[in-house]
């Protein structure tokens, strides 16, 4: 039992609210990623579950328990920092001892905890060094191995990531991965990478201004964002967000965007429901295409679109081709060597995935 | 091109560049060697004359070598010359000097470690305030808080002897001390105390085990400034004590300027050297550090 509820939780500083009603709540062994911009209050939520800052309203409750008043030592509770804050002056093993000693545990049972987790994290030959001899990425597994030798009901863990080059960022997120489906601890982990969160998480919590905006496991969040603000944040390149006016015929509708020289693009099959189909008819709405969702087509097929190719961008698998489309910049990724810059292109739009949002509240339309 | 680069150098051309360069070190050497010599000097005419006989100084020499050394002096100066009607050299205000120097310098800087500790890691409203009233507390001239401090002496019971003295140096030198290690802690990240209270230590425990270990080279600057200051003061040592509790700053004076019959400048060189040697020794053993200190929260690795 280590669930986390996180009831309408606010945090003001003096007349400044940074977190304005927060309610999340996660089950045991769950993988939550707090993800959203610097400044959008996620550390906040961090710290204030850890203990480490006060909680202005609202109840935070782990395993059923509120811990507002209890301090972090007493909440069961252990955190990775983003600069691992390892005790400087300690050997790697006296890092992993300090909260067992201070705790009074044994020095057999110390030693016995120490082993486990330095042989889980493969540190067991740096356990007498000092962290100013150890690699960004030891540090870390350090730091890890602090935590873990805790035997949390909740770990937290604050950007760990964001100091790793990025191949061994990859090489730790793998790393991470594999330690929460061994040890299945409820984890709570917060990230400005859309990418960490789309891998590590089992539900993703897309933060801005100290509000939720979305709260969902990774695929929901990348396939129906809840608004504008969330399908730009998450994925990479980031979603086409493509201003039009739809027509609609029972409960599907085709998208009608504006192309500069050329007659309007149309993307039929669109589906929406019933009450969507009567309220947005004949609207100016936004279209949002993810640029995996096109593909080069040939004239004929219905639903295809000429557009003129301004960049292509190879990455290597895919190529990214970038055109405008009803005034806006738009990417589409498709394969190598199949459009190039300066010409025209036909392509042709996956409909199944496309979403619609409100032009004025920019809300995901069902 | 790299042909041309390869080429040795015909010795005309070389030659004269090496010695503009000579020439250049010269200037910047002779200026150096004439200044060293200069603040050098006073020091050498102490030790020579401490090491001469009387009548050796005033048989005229006073800055060449002695002809006949003697430690005379140095016995007399310790133990035997007058200081106002006692004759007990200046052993007893040496030791007064080392019983109020050594607890002031260890309150002085306990204290100022664990407001520095307050001030950046345990941050209170107003903590700003508070640490820009302490970093005024440095620029107070000694004479402002004479009468003052006479005064709370007097009302605490400590006027006229050393833990008074102690009590005066402490207060003054909590501003300090507060500065260095404020200055010292706010580099170190924040984090690393988060980590510790997470880890179920507390505010004493976290000071101890993680903060404390990392602060050997401001304890160093802090011990070495307050050590300085303290044993070098005058003017609190001479208003606030008399007698036989006076530190050895103010039984030197004495020495030097009570004398009947010949002035003799060998004790008075003799006591002027052991008044100034525990600071000496205190750089020559932890000078090293002192640098190292004053320049690590600076440049934060």
């Amino acid at each position: 039992m280590s669930t986390l509820e996180i009831d309408r939780v606010r945090k003001t500083y003096g007349n400044l609210e940074v977190l304005k009603e927060v309610s999340i709540s996660i089950g045991t062994g769950d993988f939550l990623v707090l993800l959203g911009p610097s400044g959008c209050g996620k550390s906040t939520l961090l710290n204030m579950i850890a203990g480490l800052e006060n909680i202005s309203g609202g109840e935070v409750r782990i395993a059923g328990k509120v811990v507002n008043e209890l301090s972090p030592k007493d909440r069961d509770i252990a955190m990775v920092f983003q600069s691992y804050a390892l005790y400087p002056t300690m050997t790697v093993r006296q890092n992993i001892e300090f909260g067992m000693k201070i705790r009074g545990v044994s020095p057999a049972n110390r030693d016995k905890a120490v082993r486990a987790a330095a042989d889980l994290l493969q540190i067991t030959h740096l356990l007498d060094r000092k962290p100013s001899q150890l690699s960004g990425g030891q540090r870390q597994r350090v730091a890890m191995g602090r935590a873990i030798v805790r035997q949390p009901k909740l770990f937290l863990f604050d950007e760990p990531l964001s100091n790793l080059d990025a191949k061994l960022r990859v090489d730790m997120r793998t790393e991470i991965k594999r330690l929460h489906a061994r040890l299945g601890t409820t984890i709570v982990y917060v990230t400005h990478d859309q990418i960490e969160a789309m891998t590590l998480a089992t539900r993703v919590a897309v933060m801005k201004g100290g509000v939720v905006q979305q709260l969902d496991d990774p695929q929901t969040v990348y396939d129906r964002p809840a608004n504008v603000y969330v399908a730009k944040f998450v994925g990479s390149p980031s979603m086409n967000i493509i201003p039009c006016r739809v027509e609609v015929e029972g409960t599907t509708a085709t998208a009608i965007i504006d192309v500069a020289n050329r007659p309007a693009a149309r993307i039929p099959g669109i589906g929406l429901s019933s009450q969507a189909a009567s309220t947005y008819a004949n609207r100016k709405v936004l279209i949002g295409i993810r640029p995996e969702l096109f593909s080069v087509g040939n004239g004929q097929a219905q639903g295809a679109i000429s557009v003129d190719v301004d960049v292509v961008e190879p990455t290597g698998p895919d190529t990214l081709a970038v055109f405008h489309l009803g005034g806006v910049e738009v990417t589409a990724r498709l394969p190598p060597k199949q459009v190039n810059a300066g010409t025209a292109a036909t392509l042709a739009v996956d409909t199944s995935k496309i979403v619609l949002f409100d032009s004025d509240s920019e809300e995901l339309i069902n | 091109m790299a042909n041309a680069l390869s080429q040795p150098k015909p010795m005309a051309e070389v030659l004269p560049r090496q010695n503009r360069i000579r020439l250049g070190r010269l200037f910047i050497y002779a200026p150096l060697a004439v200044m060293a010599v200069l603040y050098l000097m006073p020091l050498w005419v102490m030790v020579v004359t401490s090491l001469k006989p009387l009548d050796e100084i005033y048989g005229g020499s006073f800055i060449g070598p002695p002809q006949t050394i003697t430690l005379d002096a140095w016995r007399s100066a310790w133990s035997q010359a007058c200081i106002g009607t006692e004759c007990t050299g200046l052993r007893p205000y040496f030791v007064n000097s080392l019983l109020m120097v050594v607890p002031a310098v260890v309150l002085s800087t306990g204290i100022g470690a664990i407001n520095g500790y307050i001030l950046t890691k345990w941050r209170f409203p107003g903590a700003n305030f508070v640490f820009g009233l302490l970093l005024f507390g440095c620029f107070l001239p000694y004479q402002a808080i004479l009468i003052p401090m006479a005064r709370t002496l007097g009302l605490l019971g400590l006027a006229g002897g050393i833990p008074g003295l102690v009590f005066v140096h402490v207060a003054y030198g909590i501003c300090f001390t507060t500065l260095f290690f404020r200055n010292y802690f706010v580099s170190l990240p924040d984090e690393l105390t988060k980590a510790a209270m997470v880890d179920g230590a507390g505010f004493f425990r976290i000071f101890w085990s993680v903060i404390l270990p990392t602060s050997i080279p401001i304890i160093v600057v802090s011990c070495i400034w307050q050590f300085t200051q303290i044993w070098n003061d005058f003017l609190f040592g001479v208003s606030f004590t008399s007698g036989g509790n006076s530190p050895i700053t103010v039984a030197l004076n004495n020495i030097v300027n009570v004398t009947t019959g010949r002035k003799q400048y060998n004790v008075d060189m003799a006591a002027a050297m052991i008044a100034a040697i525990p600071t000496l020794l205190v750089y020559i053993v932890a000078g090293r550090y002192f640098v190292r200190g004053l320049t690590a929260g600076a440049v934060k690795g």
